[in-house]
């Protein structure tokens, strides 16, 4: 049993990595849980927002002005504690997916309408002329060009979905920093154990925001022929 | 929930503005040198300004907030909260504004350095002359923007007890149970605290990016 670090023997470490792992796993499955429901709500969102129907153009954009303006921290906490006052009770899980994903379909909105706006205008009229329909224009037209646009900004919020799962931890999820809280707690190991979770957090953030930087690269090229 | 319960979030209104205007201050000075280190000719500083960036970003606020308040306070130096927070949130912000300005950097064209270089102006007289007036113009909304999500982040820091506007609300709640009105209106409040910011942000686009060379 050697010491590695500020107390931290290998003995430690290996304790340590399971539960962590076990707590990284159900921050992965609410990461994708969240960008499951968030991002199709997100289009929704985007094309309600272009509707003609008054009513629904505010209502759609109060939502998503609540998903972005609100603290993700707030909205677990309202998801968690405040809707089973209105006869809703969710569990920790479900209120972290239903909190986050409110959040992820209000920016993804944001980022797949600017990516509809960015389709050239002479691509509807074409279909136009071409006498596409409404929908058929959406579908075949202007939604795959837009998505095309909109990939490396979805990405890049995807990578903070990630990382605000962590703010789980205040609604006694177990995933992987209450875990590491826990263990910092009994073992008053806090330092080396928080550096541990937070390493499994880079570990899968910086590939993807390289990934990330690579997929706007591409954009880009695609954008200038 | 009633008159006294809501004065006594607003309690909390203070530290979020101090929190969030303050680590915007040490990101918006530490991030500058650590921007000049990214884009330097020197490739261990370009290495060092890389690894502090992605790893700053890459690691949830709430990690860096428990290293710095559990972590480096358990050893002895006994910092409070709300200091805890402001290093935590400055450190962060300092990674993000250092990506902000590199990116304002990036978007001034080549042609204004090397027109600065045939005026036969000096380095110090071609950056802070030429190239800093237009990075700043195009910085300073995405900073605006920046600004509101380190409001919302600065939520987090009620996790280690600073007395926020988040850390209010709850502290409400324990008392009369009213949870859907009172973190509602803690909602509400960032919501409202959040858009005079949107607003210059969306002013200062309007106004300085036609300004910048094209």
């Amino acid at each position: 049993m050697t010491d590695l670090w500020l107390g931290m023997t290998s003995d430690d470490i290996l304790t340590w990595l399971p539960e962590l792992w076990q707590g990284f796993k159900i921050s992965l499955q609410v990461t994708g849980l969240t960008l499951l429901l968030g991002i199709p709500l997100g289009l929704v969102f985007a094309l309600a927002v272009q509707s003609k129907l008054r009513a629904m153009r505010w209502s759609v954009l109060a939502l998503v002005e609540i998903g972005r303006g609100a603290p993700a921290l707030v909205l677990i906490q309202f998801m968690y504690s405040g809707l089973p006052q209105a006869g809703l009770t969710l569990g920790s899980f479900s209120a972290a997916v239903a909190a986050l994903g409110l959040s992820t379909a209000a920016y993804t909105s944001e980022i797949i309408r600017a990516g509809l706006q960015a389709v050239p205008a002479g691509q509807k009229e074409a279909a136009a002329v071409l006498r596409l329909g409404r929908l058929d224009t959406l579908r075949f037209v202007t939604l795959p060009q837009a998505i095309r646009i909109a990939v490396p900004g979805l990405l890049g919020f995807s990578i903070l979905v990630l990382q605000s799962t962590s703010l789980c931890f205040t609604i006694s999820l177990s995933e992987i920093i209450s875990r590491a809280y826990d263990i910092g707690a009994i073992t008053f190991q806090y330092f080396p154990v928080l550096m541990l979770a937070g390493l499994f957090f880079a570990a899968v953030c910086i590939p993807a925001s390289i990934l990330v930087s690579w997929f706007e690269g591409r954009a880009g090229a695609y954008a200038k022929r | 929930m009633n008159w006294t319960d809501f004065l006594l979030i607003l309690h909390g209104l203070h530290w979020t503005v101090l929190l969030t205007a303050g680590a915007l201050a040490i990101g918006a000075i530490l991030g500058f040198p650590i921007m000049l280190m990214r884009v330097s000719r020197n490739r261990v500083l370009r290495i060092v300004a890389l690894a502090f960036i992605s790893f700053v970003r890459a690691i949830p606020p709430i990690v860096w907030i428990f290293l710095i308040f559990f972590g480096v306070g358990a050893g002895g130096t006994g910092f409070n909260p709300f200091a805890a927070a402001l290093v935590a949130f400055g450190l962060i912000a300092a990674a993000n504004m250092a990506e902000i300005y590199r990116g304002g950097l990036i978007a001034v064209p080549s042609g204004q350095s090397e027109a600065a270089e045939a005026l036969n102006l000096s380095p110090q007289h071609r950056f802070f002359g030429v190239i800093f007036p237009q990075l700043m113009r195009v910085a300073l909304p995405t900073t605006a923007t920046y600004a509101i999500g380190l409001l919302k982040d600065s939520a987090i820091a009620s996790t280690i007890g600073v007395t926020e506007l988040a850390f209010q609300g709850r502290y409400v709640t324990q008392m009369n149970y009213q949870y859907l009105p009172v973190l509602g209106m803690v909602g509400l409040i960032y919501i409202l605290l959040s858009l005079p910011i949107a607003w210059v942000s969306r002013v200062a686009d309007q106004k300085l990016r036609s300004k910048v060379a094209r």
